[in-house]
């Protein structure tokens, strides 16, 4: 017997075309998901006709007004941003029915049967020298808020949190709680352009 | 036991084989094939994007418009200025070009998609609310109304 074997291509290039494909596809590539908050804007009225603004009583709004030094001030009181949450969160819910925050209608909900539904609307009104990162963290507050409340009221049904509950109980969850953060027409207060 | 006894003296060390070091490579490679997607606009502006704790990922990726806002980087500065501009792919634009944009982004979707395009505003954090105003104004009259304000999982 020969102690030849067949001789073997030489294999050691391969790795080097494909370190160079990896190296390619890593530069002309981005790996970042888009994250980001989500938002649906209110559709434009039509130009010719005058739109009067609906009224709303003054329990069932909560005004939430960013000045152009980033201070921030609700329903006429100036406040401070980490405060914000819990604000809303008791303005969502208004667990003791105090005739200062919001009214409540009954709703029929899948899961919950009929309900008791905030009609409170978050106000939010920025202006035009309010600094994006403010502006952001505030969206951020409000959305925080609408989470923890509709958390607790899976808790309530459910006993899980909303995000472990399946899409259809979400769904009805997001009808008890309904996203209702309002931008305010823009305002130009002493804006700086 | 014979057959673990080496033949000493005829050969030296052993080579570490490298033939499966491509295999691996190629591995690595199809994963990053797979998992990325690749980047189509060179971003002229600064993007500091915020941090934000109930930050929402968006799903589709074919479905996503982006804006970009900010000031514009060092190398444009001589040329469009360093106060905050609109991006529209690839070059810079005006507030009167966003429903062309936004027409354009519709037709290039099917038919059943163009209503659920959702615009990533990807604003840089120091950036005033005007601009991000006019946009959000602009885009409710071309009637594209999803956004979503990009923005950083804060941990």
């Amino acid at each position: 017997m020969s102690k030849k074997s067949v001789p073997e291509i030489n294999a050691s290039s391969q790795a080097d075309i494909a370190f160079l494909l990896l190296i390619f596809f890593l530069v002309a590539a981005s790996m970042d998901t888009d994250s980001g908050i989500f938002r649906r804007l209110p559709p434009m009225p039509p130009e010719d006709v005058v739109v009067n603004p609906p009224k709303y009583a003054k329990r069932n709004i909560l005004q939430v007004l960013v000045n152009k030094n980033d201070m921030l001030a609700v329903n006429g009181e100036i406040m401070d941003i980490s405060m914000l949450k819990d604000k809303a969160l008791e303005f969502i819910l208004n667990p003791q029915n105090k005739p200062d925050l919001p009214a409540k209608d009954i709703k029929e909900v899948p899961f919950f049967g009929r309900v008791e539904v905030s009609k409170g609307i978050v106000s939010l009104q920025s202006d035009r020298g309010t600094s994006y990162k403010m502006y952001i963290a505030v969206q951020d507050e409000l959305a925080a808020a609408f989470n923890e409340a509709r958390d607790i009221k899976s808790m309530e049904q459910w006993g899980k949190k909303y995000d472990e509950l399946d899409p259809e109980q979400q769904d009805a969850v997001r009808k008890v709680v309904p996203t209702a953060i309002s931008e305010a027409e823009p305002k130009n207060i002493g804006g700086t352009k | 036991m014979a057959i673990f006894k080496r033949d000493e003296g005829s050969k030296s060390a052993p080579t570490i084989s490298t033939a499966s070091l491509p295999d691996v490579v190629y591995m690595m490679l199809f994963f990053f094939m797979i998992s990325s997607t690749m980047r189509e606009v060179t971003v002229m502006v600064e993007n500091g994007m915020p941090d934000a704790r109930t930050v929402t990922k968006l799903e589709k990726k074919s479905l996503v418009s982006n804006i970009y806002i900010g000031r514009p980087k060092a190398e444009f500065v001589g040329m469009y200025g360093s106060e905050p501009r609109i991006q529209l792919n690839d070059k810079f634009a005006t507030l009167n070009d966003i429903t062309s944009f936004v027409i354009a982004e519709q037709e290039a979707r099917s038919e059943e998609d163009r209503n659920s395009i959702t615009n990533n505003l990807k604003v840089d954090m120091d950036t005033k609310m005007g601009i991000v105003t006019d946009l959000k104004q602009e885009l409710r009259r071309a009637n594209s109304l999803r956004v979503s304000y990009a923005a950083r999982k804060k941990v």
